[in-house]
């Protein structure tokens, strides 16, 4: 491989990268807190919907179309988030099951809003998603500039910034603590006088808000348009890079970089001698592979928040 | 409430709810209702009531060629989830067995009586296998199975691809070559009383499925040690009962069912191997037919068909100038309201005892 072709896989790679890390980190608040989060997908594609739907509709109106999409995803998704909300804290549902009926009606609902609002199964294409920029003066740095601040989309500095956010928050204030307190121990946290209810709501509301905002993200820079297919399996990838990442922030991080790399890697396959003859599908199947392997390298030890899943009893010892 | 009668009445609920919702939101994105129910009934039984026509066996043909798949992999979830385990891999099994039955019906060739059973068998075997595997890391590791048989649904999707455009090379990189007759699951006859809908043979299977799954849950031994580790895995250990060798074999046959599924796609609804360009939902809807079947075979079967039909009406909406999609969101709120349960036990307790005059102290 030319060095040439690494350094023109960044900016892709970076684009890939983007919404996977901002998810997995949404799927990291809810997680936390104490409730298992597989409507990581459904919750992207409320947010791609919302997203494209906001841009195509605000393009003629105003130049900054894209950023009232990216807001519309995460608002959308903080709405969406709600039910999975009520249905697992209020309600006590199974959480894996109500997170799969999400995903259903999430394919459901957005693309009989597409025919209601366009009268046809997808979003309008858009004109401009979000535009690639390059960083004054950063950009000249011989190497580094060109991997990291040359044509890059700005959606990957917020997910960079997102990173440190949640890990100050999570690790370095009172909120963070109560919050995986409650994702480890519920009845321990109640007994303190932690609302138990209440910050396993904002773990899953911000969830819903890092999801949308990843799934308008990827639409705003790696589509043209919303279809039921946009989002393809990026939020399971986003739950696999949440278990890789070890449920930590940095972690997320790393293992975001990671599959946004393999992705750009099955587009450059063939230019590169000695990948060139393994197929296509290999690239595809890498990330779910390691994720299993990955998940094996962990088996035993108690990486994932201890009472993420079970039902909150507060009965219970 | 008695645990049977809830057993019962709580998914009819669900259903209703999920029903009530579907036409909520039909009414306020400006559609009618009736004619999404019109388009149902005519999904079911070809019964037009706008335009008065009777039944029509063709549109009950196409309805149970919908309800097939879905009463298998709906089987699949019920089975792990008898043994406490929550397999998501339906859908990954499924393909496994499908590209399994193409091997088998383009590689063997052989008369029908060897052929057909040897491309089933195939299917089963492939999408059993494909289950054990996630049931062996569970058993022997400890790795959640929900994670693990969400990532291999991908692997298993792309390995299909792989092996179809790779390996038995593809028509316009999108299907196999036509099976051979002796491998499929056509009958002229079953096409015949119903006026050519694309109803096959595969019910048979389908039937003995329900049937097997009945009688092994409730009237083996093996059954009866499968359905103790799900209630409690460490008395089941206690009471020397093989746990890991139940998990294992409980996710396998879990993915027999659904392998057989994809036979049946495979060699019954079309007659050649396919490339896949995204999951086709199949796992989800089995998700949906088994948990308001309330994981039981008589149940299964019966939301199966409920959930085809409104499948089979999907078409026949989109033609009343109601997006399709409706059918998928009705289904995904039955879903969530049966998950619910809870609180619409919470709603029906409370009704109830508002109809029987209390006694004091009942309230607290």
């Amino acid at each position: 491989m030319t060095f040439e072709l690494f350094l023109q896989m960044f900016p892709i790679a970076l684009m890939f990268s983007a919404p996977i890390i901002l998810t997995a980190l949404g799927g990291l608040f809810s997680e936390r807190s104490g409730i298992v989060n597989i409507a990581l997908e459904g919750i992207m594609m409320v947010g791609a919907f919302a997203g494209a739907t906001v841009t195509v509709l605000l393009e003629n109106i105003t130049p900054a179309a894209a950023w009232y999409g990216l807001l519309a995803g995460l608002l959308s998704g903080v709405v969406f988030s709600m039910l999975h909300a009520v249905a697992s804290i209020n309600l006590k549902a199974n959480q894996v099951i109500s997170g799969t009926a999400l995903n259903i009606l999430a394919g459901g609902l957005t693309v009989y809003l597409c025919q209601i609002i366009f009268h046809q199964q997808r979003t309008r294409a858009f004109s401009n998603g979000i535009q690639k920029f390059s960083v004054p003066g950063l950009s000249e740095i011989p190497v580094l500039g060109r991997m990291f601040f040359d044509q890059v989309y700005p959606t990957f500095y917020i997910a960079i910034a997102m990173v440190f956010v949640t890990w100050f928050v999570v690790y370095k204030t009172p909120l963070g603590l109560r919050m995986r307190a409650c994702g480890e121990h519920p009845q321990a946290a109640a007994s303190m006088g932690i609302n138990v209810v209440k910050m396993r709501y904002f773990g899953v509301l911000v969830s819903g808000a890092l999801g949308g905002l990843g799934g308008a993200v990827m639409v705003l820079t790696a589509d043209i348009q919303y279809t039921l297919v946009s989002i393809h399996g990026t939020g399971f990838i986003s739950l696999a890079s949440l278990v890789f990442g070890r449920w930590n922030p940095f972690g997320v991080l790393g293992a975001g970089l990671f599959f946004g790399f393999s992705t750009a890697l099955s587009f450059y396959a063939k230019d590169i001698k000695f990948l060139a003859g393994l197929p296509g599908e290999f690239f595809y199947i890498l990330p779910y592979l390691l994720t299993i392997i990955a998940l094996l390298f962990f088996a035993g030890k108690s990486v994932g928040p201890k009472a993420a899943g079970e039902i909150y009893d507060s009965g219970k010892r | 409430m008695t645990a049977r009668k809830e057993k019962i009445v709580l998914p009819l609920i669900a259903v209703l709810l999920g029903f009530v919702l579907g036409s909520l939101i039909v009414t306020l994105t400006g559609r009618s209702p009736l004619s999404m129910f019109a388009a149902i009934i005519k999904g079911f039984s070809g019964i037009d009531i706008i335009n008065r026509q009777p039944i029509n066996t063709r549109y009950i043909g196409e309805f149970i060629i919908q309800a097939m798949p879905i009463i298998l992999t709906g089987l699949s979830f019920a089975f792990a989830s008898r043994t406490g385990l929550f397999s998501i891999g339906a859908e990954g099994q499924l393909m496994i067995g499908s590209i399994s039955a193409t091997a088998v019906a383009l590689l063997v060739e052989a008369p029908k009586v060897v052929h057909l059973p040897l491309v089933l068998l195939a299917g089963i075997l492939g999408g059993a296998l494909w289950g054990a595997i996630p049931g062996i890391l569970k058993a022997r590791y400890n790795v959640h199975e929900v994670v693990v048989t969400i990532m291999m649904n991908y692997i298993a999707l792309h390995f299909n691809n792989f092996v179809i455009l790779h390996i038995f090379g593809s028509v316009d990189r999108v299907k196999t070559a036509p099976f051979p007759e002796t491998a499929l699951l056509k009958s002229p006859f079953l096409q015949s009383i119903t006026r050519q809908s694309r109803l096959n043979w595969g019910i048979i299977p389908v039937i003995l499925a329900v049937v097997i799954f009945s009688f092994i849950i409730n009237k083996t031994t093996f059954g009866y040690s499968l359905r103790a580790v799900g209630y409690n895995k460490e008395a089941a250990r206690f009471a020397g009962m093989k746990v890991s060798r139940n998990i294992v074999a409980s996710m396998a046959i879990a993915g027999a069912f659904a392998g057989l599924a994809g036979a049946v796609i495979t060699v019954g609804t079309f007659n050649f191997g396919r490339v896949i360009q995204a999951a086709e939902g199949y796992g989800f809807d089995g998700i949906a037919v088994a948990l308001v079947g309330g994981n039981e075979a008589m149940g299964i079967l019966l939301a199966g068909l409920l959930f085809g039909g409104l499948k089979a009406a999907q078409p026949l909406m989109q033609s009343q100038g109601i997006p399709r999609e409706i059918a998928g969101i009705i289904q995904a709120s039955i879903v969530l309201f049966v998950a619910m349960k809870f609180g619409i036990k919470m709603v029906l307790d409370r009704f109830e005892r508002k109809q029987v005059p209390t006694t004091e102290g009942d309230r607290v």
